[in-house]
């Protein structure tokens, strides 16, 4: 049992994630309020505060708005947030706190069906949060009707890849404090760096490549293109890299979360 | 014969070097209220956790209901309900929702999850509680949820590890009161505890284990017999003359020093020429009981 035993994984998982939508509805309100006002202050702000300094961006043979280049992104960047704070605060909390683990490992369910869970979970909420920016940015003219509804189920597979390495980090911190570094080392570089705030065009050879293998960059460019119709990169590449990501780290999640709880 | 409920074999568990659990043995039968005592460290929590299949075992064998653990577990765990020691509520759901989600787990059904739910919060009396947060409940009716969750997918056994531990009394009581009428209706229960007299007045066997083995089995009264007295008398300020009474007699008793422990048989005279004799300070005559065997069997030393 000290393996990962994949055979364990039924739908019967979809009893935890029904659990953590019970405890999001309880405080709905502000749940929902954070992703429809984040984007309008970050427009208000780049827009307002920027348009001086930057005239517009080329983007793929383009020439766009600052805000517009930038609205897409904060959709990739608001499922990375949310997916991967779920899979580390919020589950380091659950595991070590409140112990709801230990009490769910009580009963038929595998390990690795929570686990699974936790991450299916965390991608779900990254998708409502994304699907609350669009009721904002559609109507703002920042994204395109229909087509960016599309960024719905991109935003969950980008949730399931950021929820996967989320968990994979809380499999192995000492402490719930020391999540600030991977937030620091990692996810603070990727917010930056993932062609979100300029163009990659703009950057050195050495760091575009870096770039490449950040997940955050992949789904930006989905984003993206769902959004404004306009992309640098491949769609098909994209989507292979989030779902190879999500798989390895999947995986490695489900190895150190049962190193970690099962003595 | 009565298949076992649960049946260990020469059942180890090691955590890299340290040995907590060092082949036990012991069978449990249907409908009966077994005890499992010992010392922190000697190896309870470990032993339970392998027997529903939280800690897998390092060697040995280990069937519950007849099943293989390694298995089986789903099934094992599916006809069981445990009681975790420390408390596992879900503080963010009410105590209605508690029950409910838990029992989603055991694959029960919305109609039938929510029939469960109210059968046990009347059974344990939280009925007006329902729609509590976990977080404003007191410690006794956190413990009463708990057990009412391990209840929830109508177990065949229910294990509780230290079911009242932190308690007060009036809620200890309670606690006791719900499990005798558990035990009337016939479930398995498996106990830890370390209240010796919750021992003794709850279970019909039990077994005492220390670093990791067992050290004595057998029926409450039974040990107490064997390894204490039916009756005791302790004498404070014991001096030479008390100590070559009692080794001249050979009296079992317990030398602490400044006290001694006599344990003896119901005998007037003996008691009558021992409160003549030698009950300077203080003396104090009482029944045998199970923390006497308790501390005998595993001495009075502090556990770190």
């Amino acid at each position: 049992m000290s393996r990962v035993d994949l055979s364990t994984i039924s739908l019967r998982f979809r009893h935890v994630w029904f659990r953590n939508l019970i405890t999001y509805r309880r405080i709905w309100r502000v749940n929902f309020l954070v992703p429809l006002l984040e984007p309008a202050f970050y427009i208000i702000a780049f827009g307002l505060g920027f348009s001086g300094l930057i005239a517009g961006v080329s983007y793929a043979g383009r020439e766009l708005e600052y805000t517009r280049f930038m609205a897409p992104a904060l959709v990739a960047t608001a499922c990375m947030w949310n997916s991967f704070f779920e899979t580390t605060y919020s589950s380091f909390v659950r595991m070590y706190y409140q112990k709801t683990y230990d009490g769910i490992l009580a009963t038929p369910m595998s390990l690795e069906e929570m686990i699974i869970a936790e991450i299916v979970w965390a991608a779900t909420k990254a998708a409502a949060a994304v699907a609350l920016m669009l009721v904002m940015l559609i109507p703002l003219g920042y994204a395109n009707f229909p087509g960016a509804l599309l960024c719905i189920p991109v935003a969950f597979l980008g949730g399931l890849a950021f929820a996967a390495i989320g968990m994979f980090f809380t499999g192995i911190i000492p402490s719930i404090d020391m999540f600030n570094l991977p937030i620091f080392l990692f996810i603070t570089p990727m917010f930056l760096f993932s062609g979100t705030f300029f163009p990659l065009s703009g950057i050195p050879d050495w760091a575009r490549v870096i770039t490449l293998f950040f997940p955050l960059y992949h789904l930006v460019e989905l984003t993206r293109f769902f959004c404004i119709g306009v992309m640098e990169s491949h769609m098909v590449f994209n989507l292979v890299y989030l779902v190879l990501f999500t798989a390895i780290f999947g995986y490695l999640a489900l190895l150190t979360m049962k190193r970690r709880l099962i003595r | 014969m009565r298949m076992h409920v649960i049946e260990t074999r020469q059942i180890v568990k090691r955590f890299g070097r340290f040995t907590a659990v060092d082949g036990v043995s012991f069978q449990v039968k249907a409908g009966e209220f077994f005890g499992l005592l010992g010392p922190n460290g000697a190896g309870k929590t470990s032993v339970i956790r392998m027997i529903y299949g939280f800690s897998p075992i390092t060697s040995g064998e280990l069937e519950v209901f007849g099943l293989d653990i390694r298995s089986h577990w789903r099934k094992i765990r599916s006809r069981l309900g445990v009681c975790q020691q420390d408390n596992t509520l879900d503080p963010d759901l009410t105590v209605e929702q508690n029950l409910q989600v838990f029992a989603r787990y055991f694959e029960i059904d919305r109609g039938r999850a929510r029939a469960r739910a109210e059968e046990q919060l009347e059974f344990f009396a939280l009925t007006n509680k329902r729609k509590a947060k976990v977080m404003e409940l007191s410690g006794g009716l956190a413990r009463r949820l708990q057990l009412a969750r391990a209840l929830i997918a109508e177990p065949e056994l229910l294990i509780l590890d230290e079911p009242t531990t932190g308690l007060d009394p009036q809620s200890r009581y309670q606690v006791w009161d719900r499990l005798f009428e558990l035990k009337k209706r016939g479930l398995t229960m498996l106990l830890t505890t370390h209240y010796m007299h919750e021992a003794e007045s709850l279970c019909d066997r039990l077994l005492i284990m220390d670093h990791g083995k067992i050290i004595s089995e057998g029926r409450p009264r039974n040990l107490i017999a064997e390894h204490a007295a039916e009756s005791v008398i302790e004498i404070d300020g014991a001096g030479e003359d008390l100590r070559h009474y009692v080794r001249d007699r050979g009296i079992r008793h317990d030398d602490l020093g400044e006290r001694m422990i006599l344990y003896t048989t119901a005998n007037g005279e003996l008691e009558n020429e021992i409160r003549r004799r030698f009950c300077v300070e203080a003396c104090l005559f009482r029944a045998g009981n199970l923390e006497d065997v308790f501390l005998r069997l595993t001495g009075r030393e502090l556990r770190e």
